[in-house]
């Protein structure tokens, strides 16, 4: 860094990318603008056709603005029926994959134990299996167990594939923090219950939360595992998909939309509260050293 | 809990978890492996045979679709690695406070569920909705032009699917590098090219390798947007193992498919570790 840099313009210049300082400062924030306008572009059409007046089956052509749909698709049980299926088996899911992944997580970062090498494996490779191949295997073991496809199975298949998911989130979350805390709990009279209650769980439960939403998305979206073992059941993506070849109606756009909404408002309600955390631990930091 | 049984701990935690996965990712496994050596049909019910035939059989049967994968997917790794490399390098190094906000644009689209946000890349794509229909009235298109039922429409589709699992890694090596190395290679003259090919690049290379592989393996085995996006000739392997499972009802076959797919797989991963040399890269 040169002396010439003016003081406050040091920050800029130690962030300045090594690729050509031009390149870096017009071309790619422009790349990343369109890439986020290519991102939204499906949503943007997904949002329009929801407020779209179609004259038949086919929701493909813009007829006229109406807001019908938001009110005709709560009198649409073919819809909201797998749609309740859906979001029933996505918070089941979410609870149990967070329990046992918490568990496993917490297991990996605090004990020594053998075969910590083989259960590495046993969570790295279903997430490393395409999911066409956790549908078939799944239903190679329904089908000769004789056992009835389900909700049950449905939510059995949607943990297997989002415990790893949550222990990975978990592990991070736990590797990031420091044991002393906890060591000085005990050290302060308090039993191992207490010690969980009162430092662990409130310090990993950011990365639960997060491992949360994960599950939910993942378990609320899926579709490939989801129709190899749904037997009679059937979830928002499936009946998505069986609509798509006859024409989807604006229904299913306004559930969409409306999903969106809901997760935007929790992502950003996370982001307001995650702000006022770190803002009350500066608080607290400056008052501990006054 | 008495001291002598606290070596248990450790297992109880684990117990409930790791049972979970035995019972229904390696359990159903093993009996895959099996139907897949069976022969019968539906009707009559299966018998062990150990028809180990039935491997070349699907192999050299279905070997169109299964190279047509995997060059799909190899393509889509690619293209997710060069638009996804300068949106993670912008946030990164030049986000500055809406790094967070700009990471989340990338994330948000994704809470849309997969079906609709392909349905509407079909919109998109139609023969003459407004991107299509904008450039034939334009003259830049012939009327008779398509996207939608060629392999563009499916690359493009999976492209976009699987953009996010290859720039949050990406994100996250960035992120990290200490920006005082870059500034010691310019220091020691690198110019700003080598200082981005010999160090910004080897860091980043943890992110580009657990990129490629999120990207890689749910789209080798995606049927999804080959069946909306694609037609008859775009027919990828995950199409054949779902009909074969769920229409045809041809388990033993369908299973030696989702084997081959497997050991595909895991051989290209094991083949792509080895060349960037991840042993370390996977350990953290």
């Amino acid at each position: 860094m040169t002396a010439a840099v003016p003081a406050e313009r040091a920050p800029a210049t130690i962030h300045r990318p090594p690729l050509g300082a031009r390149l870096s400062r017009a071309v790619l924030p422009a790349f990343t603008a369109i890439a986020v306008a290519y991102l939204f572009l499906p949503i943007a059409v997904m949002i329009i056709f929801s407020f779209n007046d179609p004259l038949g089956r086919q929701n493909i052509t813009w007829q006229g603005f109406t807001l019908e749909n938001y009110l005709t698709v709560w009198g649409r049980p073919d819809i909201t029926g797998p749609m309740l299926n859906s979001i029933i088996i996505a918070t089941v899911t979410t609870v149990i994959s967070c329990v046992l992944g918490t568990l496993i997580g917490l297991a990996l970062t605090r004990y020594q134990f053998r075969g910590r090498g083989s259960l590495n494996l046993l969570i790295y490779i279903p997430m490393a299996t395409p999911e066409v191949i956790l549908g078939a295997s799944l239903l190679a073991l329904w089908v000769s167990a004789d056992v009835q496809r389900g909700m049950p199975t449905i939510v059995i298949a949607h943990v297997m594939f989002c415990i790893s998911f949550v222990v990975v989130t978990i592990r991070a979350r736990i590797s990031g923090f420091n044991r002393s805390l906890e060591e000085a709990a005990m050290d302060l009279g308090a039993d191992e219950v207490t010690t969980f209650r009162k430092v662990t769980l409130p310090l990993i439960f950011p990365g639960i939360l997060a491992a949360a939403l994960l599950s939910f998305a993942l378990s609320i979206d899926d579709y490939v595992v989801t129709s190899f073992i749904a037997g009679q059941t059937s979830t928002f993506p499936l009946w998505v998909y069986g609509a798509s070849r006859f024409g989807v109606p604006p229904e299913v756009n306004v559930l969409g939309t409306l999903i969106f909404a809901f997760a935007f408002t929790m992502i950003v309600l996370q982001i307001l509260w995650g702000r006022r955390r770190r803002a009350e631990d500066q608080a607290l930091a400056k008052e501990g050293q006054a | 809990m008495s001291r002598r049984l606290r070596w248990l701990t450790p297992y109880l935690f684990l117990v409930p978890g790791g049972l979970w996965l035995i019972l229904f990712f390696v359990v159903p496994m093993i009996v895959m492996a099996s139907v897949s050596l069976q022969e019968g049909s539906l009707g009559t019910g299966y018998t062990m045979t150990w028809n180990i035939s039935v491997y070349p059989e699907v192999i050299s049967q279905y070997s169109l679709q299964f190279f047509r994968s995997l060059g799909y997917a190899l393509i889509v790794t690619l293209a997710t690695l060069l638009i996804g490399f300068p949106i993670a390098y912008t946030i990164a190094f030049r986000g500055g406070r809406f790094k967070n906000v700009l990471l989340l644009l990338v994330i948000l689209p994704f809470f849309t569920a997969y079906l609709i946000r392909t349905l509407a890349w079909k919109l998109i794509l139609a023969d003459n909705g407004f991107v299509l229909g904008t450039l034939k009235s334009l003259g830049l298109l012939s009327p008779a032009d398509h996207v939608l039922a060629t392999p563009l429409a499916v690359i493009s589709g999976l492209t976009y699917n699987f953009l996010p699992f290859m720039v949050l890694p990406l994100y996250v090596a960035l992120e990290k590098i200490d920006t005082r190395l870059i500034e010691a290679a310019t220091d020691l003259y690198a110019s700003r090219r080598q200082a981005f090919l010999r160090v910004t690049l080897p860091l980043a290379m943890p992110g580009v390798f657990a990129g490629s592989l999120l990207v890689f393996i749910p789209a080798v085995g995606d049927f999804i947007n080959a069946e909306i996006l694609g037609s008859r000739d775009t027919t990828m392997i995950g199409n054949v193992i779902q009909r074969l499972f769920l229409d045809t009802n041809a388990y033993p076959e369908a299973s030696a498919l989702s084997f081959v797919l497997m050991a595909a797989v895991l051989v290209l991963v094991a083949i792509y570790a080895r060349a960037v040399g991840s042993e370390k890269l996977t350990s953290g």
